[in-house]
């Protein structure tokens, strides 16, 4: 029976291909048989070698992450209108890939009895499942749709997404040589001529030596060799080799080992063999395609929330794979919260050009809780703010309706590239969270005086800012204006520090974890209650006690305490390697779980890993002891 | 049947109905069925005002078949001009309009045992209750679930940042970015309705265990 349901349904799939070509009657004859599934983050839509479902799939809200679990690689992302799932049953044969969902999602799934006859009595459709087949894409039309998001994300062999490190690199084939006699002029020629930076020597077809741009400026432009010279004067021999059979990672590593910039394979791996393609540093770019600067370079061409969205994709596999690499935290979490950064700006960017008007005043965005202080990783709520400049009271009213307007715009954009919603509302589009410079101070010294529960609990997601967009000027004086008050009503600082020593405490009795009673995370480790928010909570009550403005990252807020206080420097910079090793957990766990990370199944860590927790328990036991000691919180709140 | 046997003055339908809820629920949370529905009324009076078509489908285990969905539009005696700017039913419009008997009838059919979910699903049971009342029988006998509620659940409490007193389906199609095409037709609103209560467990669950004890 058609139904308003079905006709949404058809409405949707005649967008895509194969439903575009699918006569109006059939599709709505199909889309009665569809059932639609939501899918929550992170979910299984099937595993790999399941049984194939009776149906396949096309996503109509979301992303889909299909992966191989044998070589650990994502193999594709399938967005709006993409079909997954067909081949195995086409092929009857189980399935080949893990379907996952990436984010929430909303697919159709269509039975494939329905489907079959309408695919073998359409030419059309079954061409393009043909083609779609042979190309191994899910979608022949998908190369173009990868060049939308801006980054020269590369293809092998067997039409799969190169994006991680442990991937095969894709070299040029295509050998552009000389023999050794050849002058450096005709050398020269032909490097121009196929626009190359370096060309293969070879003698009787086996590689004897390169000569590359960096040769011909230090040995012939500086005139130790006359143009008229044979190459074998100038080229770089004996060359390394290696064989054709290359990981990116191995090429990067055999490029730094050498310090070399073109790598040169060969059938066997020896000179001693035919050469059979050239790596150049280049080519490893291009392949990693996720690099942070191509990455920053595209998020600031986007022209659509979109893209940025698509973009925040890399993001995550860059994050990924330093991580696999080890690389310190520090560096990873500034340059993965530099590239978030980027997103946010981008995305209120593009908000403010949908706006009628440009901003009646200058403002700023300020990006609160952990993507304030530069530690977020992973994606979870969004936690913001606005204020605007001071304008006469009768202009308030529409100033605000304005920033208003700009801020829903601006926290539904972020919402689209993967920010949720605050649950407790807490964002700029909220009126409470949007306003002027004098109303903000207003707030704050309410906050100051009257520190209850809840204003310690406002205040501390609330002190650890940081801009996000727009003015810093506007943000200085807000920073100068909680100091002085701090300074007057230094009662707050005791309560604040309350709060810091309120949270869990990580380990019991026996120094074994304490884990959550009941809930879905029965038995898991609550990382961020139990460990992360301590050392965070304390470093916030500390600092605000030294007036120490601009600091709002938990390790370096520790750093700045032990180069204010040396004889404590030991404990605070144990804090900062706490917090830091405490924040890589989380993110790792966060990876592999498709979640937050806040929860640790603690069966699932190694026994080194057990031990680094618990070595990181020791500085939160002592940091709390410092701040119940010096701000004497139980003799006033005893 | 004896003159103990009450219901059998009650017609089939509604015979069948009642049996229905002598088949045990199943235990696992997630293969329980939903029934949401939406129902169009020419008012908010419930003795006054009339259904003008009710849309449900059903969710079971996240799951909605498109070929499984109620959608009847009833013929009207009265006609409130007002409500047709709302909704877009004319009286005896294109739809294909069926009794008010044979629509309780079908929705029974329908419903069956199985969980209610519905925004501000108290005013829906109360229309169809009306209805059934006016037919002489007795009223739903299923549990329901209010999405308007359940979304409130999902809030975080605290005194300075106050939760409304009512979320609208609007509200949440919003903060939930569900499409709002086909709003005011009754399957529409019981789509966006189904997807927002999907979307709600998924909250919900990150708080505690998903058991109809915790929803209710």
């Amino acid at each position: 029976m058609k139904n308003l349901i079905s006709e949404r349904v058809a409405d949707f799939l005649k967008n895509y291909p194969p439903f575009n070509i699918m006569d109006a009657n059939l599709l709505g004859e199909l889309s009665q048989q569809v059932s639609i599934i939501y899918k929550e983050k992170g979910s299984l839509v099937f595993s790999f070698e399941e049984e194939a479902h009776p149906h396949f799939y096309v996503v109509h809200k979301g992303a889909i992450e299909l992966t191989n679990p044998n070589v650990k690689s994502i193999t594709d992302y399938c967005d709006e209108g993409d079909i997954f799932g067909l081949r195995p049953l086409i092929a009857k044969e189980n399935y080949k890939l893990e379907a996952r969902a990436y984010e929430e999602s909303i697919l159709y799934a269509i039975p494939i009895a329905v489907f079959r006859p309408i695919s073998e009595s359409n030419q059309r459709v079954s061409n393009f499942l043909t083609e779609s087949f042979a190309s191994n894409l899910r979608n022949p039309y998908q190369t173009r749709k990868l060049e939308r998001s801006g980054i020269s994300t590369s293809l092998n062999a067997q039409g799969n997404l190169v994006i991680d490190d442990f991937q095969p690199i894709r070299y040029s084939k295509k050998l552009i040589t000389c023999g050794p006699n050849t002058t450096i002029q005709k050398a020269a020629e032909r490097m121009t001529k196929n626009r190359i930076g370096s060309i293969l020597v070879c003698e009787n077809n086996l590689p004897v030596g390169i000569v590359t741009d960096k040769d011909l400026r230090n040995k012939v432009v500086t005139g130790t060799f006359p143009i008229t010279a044979s190459v074998r004067n100038i080229m770089s021999a004996p060359l390394i080799t290696y064989p054709e059979k290359m990981t990116i990672a191995q090429a990067q590593m055999a490029m730094m080992k050498n310090d070399i910039s073109h790598l040169i394979l060969t059938k066997d791996g020896t000179s001693n063999s035919k050469s059979v393609g050239i790596i150049s540093k280049n080519d490893i770019m291009v392949s990693l395609g996720d690099n942070p600067a191509v990455i920053v370079k595209a998020i600031k061409r986007a022209k659509k929330i979109n893209q940025v969205k698509e973009l925040r994709k890399s993001i995550m596999m860059l994050l990924r794979g330093y991580l696999d690499q080890n690389l310190p935290m520090a560096l990873t979490s500034k340059i993965i919260s530099e590239l978030n950064d980027t997103c946010i700006k981008q995305v209120i960017r593009l908000s403010l050009e949908k706006m009628k008007t440009p901003p009646p005043v200058p403002f700023a965005w300020l990006a609160l809780g952990s993507q304030g202080r530069g530690e977020q990783l992973l994606h979870t709520d969004q936690d913001n703010a606005l204020v605007f400049e001071d304008v006469p009271e009768e202009a308030l009213p529409k100033t605000t309706t304005y920033f208003l307007e700009l801020s829903k715009k601006v926290t539904k954009g972020l919402n689209k590239i993967g920010y949720e919603y605050c649950p407790a509302d807490m964002m700029a589009s909220n009126p409470k969270w949007c306003l002027s410079l004098k109303e903000w101070k207003n707030k704050i010294s309410y906050w100051i005086i009257n520190p209850g529960p809840n204003e310690v609990l406002m205040s501390s997601i609330f002190f650890d800012y940081s801009l996000a967009y727009g003015q810093r000027k506007l943000l200085n004086e807000m920073s100068d204006y909680i100091f002085s008050n701090v300074k007057k009503y230094p009662i707050f600082l005791v309560h604040i520090a309350n709060g810091a020593l309120q949270s869990p405490s990580p380990s019991g009795f026996f120094r074994s974890f304490l884990v959550e009673q009941d809930g879905q995370h029965k038995d898991f480790f609550d990382l961020k209650n139990r460990a992360l928010r301590p050392l965070i909570d304390a470093a916030r009550v500390l600092i605000l006690s030294h007036s120490v403005k601009g600091i709002s990252n938990t390790w370096e807020r520790y750093e700045k305490l032990a180069e204010l206080e040396p004889n404590n420097q030991d404990l605070y910079l144990a804090c900062s390697y706490a917090t830091k090793a405490l924040l890589k957990f989380r993110t790792k766990q966060g990876l592999l779980h498709h979640d937050s990370g806040r929860y640790i199944e603690l069966e699932s860590l190694t026994k080194e890993e057990k031990m680094k927790l618990k070595r990181t328990f020791k500085a939160i036991k002592e940091i709390q002891d410092v701040i119940s000691i010096r701000f004497k919180v139980s003799n006033i709140l005893g | 049947m004896g003159i103990f046997d009450r219901s059998s003055k009650y017609p089939d339908y509604w015979q069948a109905y009642v049996k229905s809820f002598k088949r045990p629920l199943e235990k696992d949370f997630n293969k329980l069925t939903f029934v949401v529905l939406d129902t169009e009324t020419t008012g908010f009076d419930k003795t006054n005002d009339r259904i003008l078509s009710i849309g449900a489908l059903k969710i079971q285990g996240n799951r909605i078949n498109v070929d499984d969905i109620l959608d009847v539009y009833i013929s009207q005696e009265t006609f409130n001009k007002e409500s047709v700017p709302i909704h877009g039913i004319l009286r005896n419009g294109q739809q294909d309009c069926i009794s008010e008997k044979a629509a309780m009838k079908k929705f029974l059919g329908y419903v069956e045992n199985h969980f209610i979910v519905a925004h501000h699903a108290g005013f829906d049971i109360g229309m169809i209750n009306s209805a059934l009342k006016r037919l002489g029988l007795p009223k739903l006998k299923n549990t329901h679930l209010d999405t308007g509620v359940l979304y409130k659940k999902t809030l975080l409490k605290s005194y300075l940042v106050q939760p409304k007193e009512h979320y609208s389906l609007d509200d949440l199609a919003e903060k939930f970015l569900i499409s709002k095409k086909d709003r005011h037709t009754a399957l529409g609103d019981a789509y966006i309705t189904a997807l927002a209560f999907l979307k709600i467990l998924v909250k919900i669950k990150e708080k505690k265990e998903l058991s109809l004890r915790n929803l209710k």
